[in-house]
């Protein structure tokens, strides 16, 4: 796949967009990974006790999932020179079903001096937006 | 107890070294790829031919190092955080060049700010994460809230 251009870019275009599935497993796997084991990721127990409706994912986690469609656009996870997210809502993922997070990646911003885009995310799990202000900046050629 | 506002502008010095591994980077890599990591993070020759040193660590690694980071602060029982109140709030990471297999990294902490919003205290942290030898690497930026007493809903 060749790589995008900032000259192709307009303010507004949808770049890329994708369905990332969730289960408890990947939770898992991301407590290992990251050092975070926070019960609330893999204890359905613990977590009703603390008030959660059911386990949630790591906030990194959703943040991670989310930039994945960035940079299977852009092909070069090193291109991602700024990332940043707010987290409005946790990703619930259930024993039985898990959970689906729907990634849009639009541009934001353009900078032709700078060589780079802003690249607005929209995260959504179950028709709801969880993460806000999630804005990825990338270098193109 | 709430959380000491008079933390704010406090600064923790480096403690402790960071040695990005391959393996790690992989492991990181696979975690948040549902195991299908992109080839410059497990294949040193791929990162090699996109011009990198060595294999290249995903955009959210820096957050292992954070985390280590902001530790020092949630513990510092002067702090008054109850980390079993605490919920993440916001992230950011800013990478001056890309994290790589075989980097020495530390970091310092500042405390940039501490504010009271609804019963909840916000409590915003940066990591300026530099090689030993003092080469910028990331600024990782993270605000945390610290759920007040009366505020028990998630």
């Amino acid at each position: 796949m060749n790589a995008p251009r900032l000259a192709d870019l307009a303010v507004g275009d949808e770049v890329a967009r994708a369905t990332y599935p969730i289960q408890r497993a990947d939770l898992v796997r991301y407590a290992g990974a990251s050092g975070d084991v926070n019960p609330i990721h893999y204890n359905e127990r613990f977590a009703r006790e603390v008030g959660l409706p059911d386990v949630i994912a790591h906030g990194m986690f959703t943040m991670a999932t989310a930039v994945r469609v960035v940079v299977d656009w852009c092909g070069d996870p090193g291109a991602v020179i700024d990332y940043g997210v707010r987290f409005t809502k946790p990703v619930v993922v259930s024993d039985a079903e898990g959970a689906q997070v729907e990634v849009v990646a639009t541009v934001g911003a353009v900078d032709t001096d700078a060589r780079t885009a802003r690249i607005d995310l929209a995260a959504t799990c179950a028709g709801v937006g969880v993460l806000g202000k999630a804005r990825a900046v990338v270098r193109l050629g | 107890m709430g959380v000491n506002a008079s933390f704010a502008g406090r600064e923790y010095p480096p403690e402790g070294v960071y040695e990005v591994g391959r393996e790690k980077i992989r492991e990181f890599a696979e975690a948040t790829s549902g195991g299908r990591p992109h080839p410059v993070h497990t294949d040193p020759e791929a990162a090699r031919a996109l011009g990198y040193p060595d294999v290249v660590a995903p955009p959210t690694f820096a957050v292992i190092v954070a985390q280590r980071s902001d530790a020092r602060l949630v513990r510092d029982p002067g702090a008054g955080i109850d980390y079993s109140r605490v919920v993440h709030g916001e992230q950011r990471f800013a990478h001056h060049r890309p994290i790589v297999a075989g980097d020495r990294l530390v970091a310092t902490l500042h405390v940039d700010g501490v504010r009271g919003a609804g019963g909840h205290s916000m409590v915003t942290t940066r990591s300026e994460i530099a090689t030993e030898g003092g080469e910028a690497v990331c600024t990782a930026t993270s605000t945390i809230v610290v759920r007040g007493p009366e505020a028990e809903d998630a």
